[in-house]
């Protein structure tokens, strides 16, 4: 009877601590799904934050960058995230315009982004080219510019991905357009010949990639070494292009709804720390944004370093992205 | 008359909520969406509607479903007039079986099985390798979409028209043996009547698929000259934030279907029903044919059976011993089959009203309410599928954020869209059976005074169950195989297996990917063993039997 008691008076001292610790500041992340994933950067992540901030970290993952300014525009003023993390840059322009978004007032000095990457409501955490990836059994002579991708062998397939549906797809849209600008369409007349096909995302493409269906698939620079470091593997490269590769940077912020502001400019600043930093590299499979505590990974080293990168401005693509889409479907489409 | 007053009443009853539900919960969403318009619209908002653009997509989902329609439901009835005939054929059960699975798989997963037989690296292009052939065949483009939309639809195709043949009085087999009818006269007299009245049904249901088919046509189209409005709608929605148009453009898919449906309507015809003692099925005619059937069927076999198998394959390669263990895996099956069974449920409860009610009303007893819902109830039914889920769970999103944490209500959100998109496959499967079975049945329970529960349970559930369980089969499939309203929620800890397959593939997992397909197709096969269990002969096996 009295171990009974005992018990019955630990389990009710247990449900009168559990609220007094939800109680402790709750910091809502919206993120994208990968992100919290078991083997991404998450777990980790609330884990290291969580014991310097007496906090407890919330995640809302969605499927990615794109349905995470959707679920904003939808929530407006009522969404309960105090930091969105895993917008790109092809996306500030129309998160800005939400009005959610306020200051983050750093000004952050050691950020390693190529490209020159600043903004003041948005903060950079990780990086990531945009690169050929190819298949080195099945391709011996990868091309080594844009040009000779545009220009190659008809019978070498890549497989893309859709500019209206995808960010790696607009990705290209944008790469394409800094290299060639006006010519643009001239240049996809030539590269559709080798297009095997046009998937609605990046994992449809590098599942077509990967059965071996193309020896090319638009990708990034860093895929490789997930390949090396989990896979033991070798067979995947990325093709360096003389002519330099797009950008993708993805940025986080914090909003004017956020109920700790504090507590979320504390975590933007552990974010472009080297504890976060060095987590990114081997579970978002991304380039660090700023100094991490160690060296990166071997598998890292060996990546290919573009030596110019391509970004074009927020509004800019903003203003142009309908205009250059239907321009690439014009050609795309046609017979 | 076929129903009592009381069963009348409660059909009239259950047809309201039905369609005052359907309406509703669709209705609602939309509203919401267009009330949203103009908030916060993106770039490329206010772009007109009719551009050359829309045009050209509209007119590209018109004809690739059609094509993929024709071509599904032209295979489905030599290969069904097989497989009634050759009741003894080995295996005959599991590739009827078979029929479920592909329903169950995320298109991503269907499709790079159709790519393993027949892309550029597929087992055909091998074969045509060791033939002598070249270069490859590139199935990328048109032909893709027809190849991945018949292996997603021939197996239904003919699984419909099976059990329309497998329903058939036995009797008409022996009076057609008795009478020495060949082959053109059985299939002129008996089975063309019974094919021709579920055909329109059949083939309504594959357009709708195919019409609305996203990832499959973009991904084996190679261009994006091969886009559906069904593209159109998720771009409009998620890059440009322009629900407004979302909607309109879901209108336009309707609108578009529902004058195809209207015409496939008219070519179907009501046909008597004939009376049987319930003898067992002997084809007399199966002898004679064995060769030329044993083709058809070996052909149908292979086409829909090989990207299965390459799925089979592939997801062997699968770390199961760590999937076996994988938390996250545990949590996602639960929730699937939870989900799936609930949705299933919710399914064939709303559509017995869907079914019966046009009956009741057409056994003589409709006064306008009646008559209403005897229209309204088919129509919500069939067309409910091309209402795209993710603009309807969008809506839902914005009607629920006002009541808090959207998270809690995801699960509700997705079984009841999950519940109307297996609709049309649910009324399709009960529609027939049931006719068939009131004309054979309602009258003599009627006027025995066996009506209400007991008429269910003695007279109509030992006569339906088959179909019943293959109408939850297929309706739990397609919701263990759906990712679609998931999506939007993105609440922690709402996972599915679809969702769980998709997150572990754009994390380069690809092994555990195809393991789960695996663990989905599984599932699927494992739906239609209580629809499909071996029937219990009463007669003595004959020496076709």
């Amino acid at each position: 009877m009295r171990t009974l008691f005992s018990t019955l008076a630990a389990a009710l001292a247990v449900c009168i601590a559990a609220p007094a610790i939800a109680q402790e500041k709750t910091l809502n992340v919206y993120t994208y799904e990968s992100f919290i994933a078991e083997w991404g950067p998450g777990p980790k992540v609330k884990e290291e934050f969580e014991k310097t901030c007496s906090c407890k970290v919330e995640w809302v993952g969605v499927a990615d960058g794109v349905e995470l300014l959707t679920r904003l525009k939808l929530e407006g003023e009522g969404t309960r995230a105090d930091i969105v993390l895993g917008l790109d840059t092809n996306l500030i322009a129309e998160a800005k315009a939400t009005g959610l978004f306020e200051a983050h007032g750093f000004s952050p000095k050691d950020l390693t982004v190529p490209g020159g990457f600043s903004d003041d409501t948005f903060l950079p955490y990780d990086y990531g080219h945009f690169a050929v990836v190819y298949d080195s059994e099945a391709l011996k002579n990868p091309p080594t510019s844009l040009k000779e991708l545009v220009e190659g062998d008809p019978a070498e397939k890549i497989v893309i991905e859709d500019p209206r549906t995808s960010t790696p797809g607009l990705g290209l849209l944008l790469w394409v357009k800094s290299v060639y600008g006006d010519k643009a369409p001239e240049a996809w007349e030539k590269l559709k010949r080798r297009v095997l096909t046009v998937t609605p995302g990046w994992s449809e493409a590098y599942g077509l990639f990967t059965k071996g269906e193309a020896p090319m698939v638009l990708s990034y620079t860093t895929s490789p070494a997930y390949h090396v470091i989990a896979e033991k593997s070798e067979r995947y490269k990325a093709a360096a292009f003389s002519e330099g590769h797009y950008i993708q940077i993805e940025v986080a912020g914090l909003t004017r709804t956020a109920d700790d502001k504090d507590l979320a400019r504390q975590f933007l600043t552990y974010m472009t720390g080297p504890d976060f930093q060095s987590i990114i590299p081997e579970t978002n499979w991304m380039m660090p944004a700023a100094k991490t505590r160690d060296p990166l990974p071997a598998a890292f080293d060996a990546l290919v370093k573009p030596e110019k990168t391509f970004l074009m401005s927020p509004e800019e693509v903003a203003a142009n992205r309908k205009a250059w889409i239907d321009e690439w479907l014009a050609v795309m489409s046609a017979k | 008359m076929i129903f009592a007053r009381a069963e009348r009443r409660t059909l009239d009853i259950a047809g309201a909520l039905a369609l005052g539900g359907v309406l509703a919960f669709v209705g609602a969403a939309t509203a919401v969406l267009l009330a949203h318009a103009g908030q916060g619209a993106g770039s490329g908002a206010g772009a007109p509607l009719f551009d050359a653009y829309i045009l050209r997509v509209a007119r590209f989902t018109f004809l690739q479903a059609t094509l993929s329609t024709l071509l599904s439901v032209a295979l489905a009835i030599p290969v069904a007039r097989a497989l009634a005939r050759q009741r003894a054929f080995f295996g005959r059960v599991w590739i009827l079986r078979l029929s479920a699975v592909p329903l169950g798989l995320p298109a991503l997963v269907a499709a790079l099985g159709v790519i393993e037989i027949w892309g550029r690296q597929g087992v055909v292009n091998d074969l045509l390798r060791l033939a002598g052939l070249q270069n490859p065949v590139s199935v990328y483009g048109l032909t893709g979409i027809l190849i991945a939309h018949v292996f997603f639809n021939l197996p239904l195709a003919v699984r419909f028209l099976v059990a329309a043949l497998d329903r058939i009085p036995p009797e008409y087999w022996l009076s057609s043996a008795n009478l020495g009818m060949g082959g053109g006269a059985v299939f002129r007299l008996i089975e063309w009547p019974v094919i021709r009245r579920v055909l329109p049904g059949i083939a309504g249901l594959v357009f709708m698929l195919c019409a609305t088919s996203f990832t499959l046509v973009l991904t084996l189209g190679g261009g994006p000259a091969a886009t559906t409005i069904e593209v159109a709608i998720y771009q409009a929605l998620r890059f440009d934030f322009d629900p407004a148009r979302a909607v309109l453009l879901a209108f336009l898919q309707i609108a578009v279907t529902a004058l195809l449906l209207f015409v496939l309507s008219l070519f179907g015809r009501p046909q008597d029903e004939g009376v049987t003692a319930g003898r067992a099925i002997r084809r007399f005619d199966g002898r004679r044919r064995r060769v030329t059937d044993g083709l058809v069927i070996l052909a149908f076999t292979l086409f829909t059976a090989a990207p299965l198998l390459a799925t089979l394959v592939s997801g062997l390669a699968a770390d199961f011993g760590r999937l076996a263990l994988d938390p996250m895996l545990h949590r996602a099956l639960l929730t699937s089959l939870v989900i799936s069974l609930a949705s299933a449920s919710l399914s064939l409860a709303i559509a017995l009203p869907v079914v019966l009610v046009p009956q009741l009303a057409e056994s003589g007893a409709s006064g306008p309410a009646r008559l209403i819902m005897a229209v309204g109830l088919p129509a919500v039914g069939s067309l409910i599928l091309l209402v795209p889920p993710v603009v309807v769970a969008t809506g839902w999103f914005l009607m629920l954020r006002l009541f808090g944490e959207t998270g809690r209500f995801a699960p509700a959100i997705v079984t009841v869209i999950n519940a109307l998109m297996a609709l049309p496959f649910v009324v399709r499967v009960l529609e027939p059976a049931y006719r068939t079975h009131l004309a054979r049945t309602a009258r003599l329970a009627l006027s025995l005074g066996i009506t209400g529960r007991r008429r269910l349970m003695t007279i109509d559930w030992p006569a339906l169950k088959k179909p019943f369980l293959t109408a939850f089969a297929f309706a739990m499939a397609l919701s263990l195989g759906d990712l679609g309203a998931v999506a939007i929620f993105g609440a922690e800890g709402f996972v599915t297996l679809p969702w769980l397959l998709y997150s572990r593939m754009a994390s380069y997992r690809t092994a555990d990917a195809a393991g789960i397909a695996l663990i989905l197709g599984v599932l699927c096969l494992l739906l239609t063993l209580p629809s499909t269990a071996p029937e219990r002969v009463p007669e003595r096996p004959g020496p076709d039997a």
